[in-house]
């Protein structure tokens, strides 16, 4: 579990250096993933010692949103007069943003016929 | 006997009661989410947010002494990213059947959430200042920050912009999906993972491991489309 937890930390390290030092718009923790990844494919093991630990971090993703979401508590009286605005501009444009994108996912899977089996 | 009122501002200097209360209130939200199915409504991070809140209140906690014990659990975001790897080496032979339309759900899903707030909330009255934090929402947060800061955003503001997008989208997406009629796994999660990040995916994997997947790819590649549009797009509607 360590080596596992170690191994996802220096991806995570090598991602914020390397977004940082290249000065890339990608962060680093998403930079880390695309390394993480590359080292699965490339080296069977990794994948094997990676799993149970990845697993385990994602099957609590919800709980690492609660610090930040307690934050926002606090802050979202500070928003005023223009709250009802960027309110009704968060769900409107959330709901369009999740119709259109499964939208021109199916539509694409479709003339490209990619099934999912 | 020590008083309560002691051992509490003995207890309170440290990490430890508030790291304890986040994962007591998580716990709790997730026990109720269990009750009640999985219900959209009863999300474990709504429940143990709004829980946390009320003790903080009650106890007039400030925010930077509960996040000292909360730090810890915060921290984990960077590495639960770089973990995204791990479904997406098991989705890796159904992610490569469907490179085409993975492209066309993130690239429409971002410009849609991007262009859709940026004229709605600017249609309300909404100031130019306060648009350019907007318009990274659907990212997540430590990049909607960074986008932010360089369009001449608020950085907290823009963080609670996209925490209350997330909560949205793990709220709207399984009535909405279900309502609009998309069946396949892969375009439900995607789209969720594309408009609502972190949070969206989480809810995603509490649904079925395929959409987890999806909603992490549009997740991570959303991250990288926003950093190039949001710009673009907030010219365009401030210009």
């Amino acid at each position: 579990m360590i080596r596992a937890l170690a191994l996802i930390l220096a991806c995570q390290l090598a991602g914020e250096a390397g977004s940082r030092a290249l000065s890339l718009p990608v962060p680093g923790p998403v930079l880390g993933m695309a390394l993480l990844w590359a080292l699965m494919v490339a080296a069977p093991p990794v994948a094997d010692l990676v799993r149970p630990v990845g697993e385990g971090i994602l099957r609590h993703l919800s709980l690492l949103f609660v610090p930040a979401g307690v934050g926002v508590v606090g802050h979202a009286a500070t928003l005023g007069p223009q709250a009802l605005g960027l309110a009704v501009a968060i769900v409107a444009s959330t709901v369009l943003a999740i119709a259109a994108g499964a939208g021109a996912f199916v539509l694409v899977a479709r003339l490209t016929g990619s099934r999912d089996d | 006997m020590t008083d309560f009122a002691e051992i509490w501002s003995y207890l309170a200097q440290g990490p430890l009661v508030w790291l304890t209360l986040t994962l007591i209130a998580y716990v709790i939200g997730d026990l109720i989410a269990e009750t009640a199915h999985r219900a959209p409504l009863a999300n474990p991070v709504l429940i143990a947010v709004i829980l946390l809140a009320l003790m903080l209140w009650a106890t007039g906690t400030p925010y930077p002494v509960y996040f000292e014990g909360a730090q810890f659990v915060h921290f984990l975001l960077g590495p639960a990213t770089v973990a995204l790897a791990v479904p997406l080496h098991a989705q890796g032979a159904r992610l490569r059947r469907a490179v085409l339309p993975v492209l066309a759900g993130v690239a429409t899903g971002s410009v849609v959430a991007i262009t859709s707030a940026l004229l709605i909330a600017r249609a309300l009255g909404v100031e130019a200042a306060t648009l350019a934090a907007l318009a990274p929402k659907s990212t997540t947060a430590p990049v909607a920050i960074g986008i932010a800061q360089g369009l001449g955003g608020s950085p907290t503001l823009a963080a609670v912009l996209v925490i209350l997008t997330g909560i949205t989208g793990a709220l709207v997406a399984t009535p909405l999906l279900n309502a609009l009629g998309f069946r396949d796994w892969r375009a439900r999660g995607l789209s969720v993972g594309t408009a609502a990040h972190g949070i969206g995916t989480a809810r995603a994997f509490q649904v079925h491991p395929t959409a987890g997947a999806f909603a992490g790819i549009g997740m991570g590649l959303n991250a990288i489309l926003t950093a190039l549009l949001a710009p673009v797009v907030l010219r365009v509607v401030v210009g």
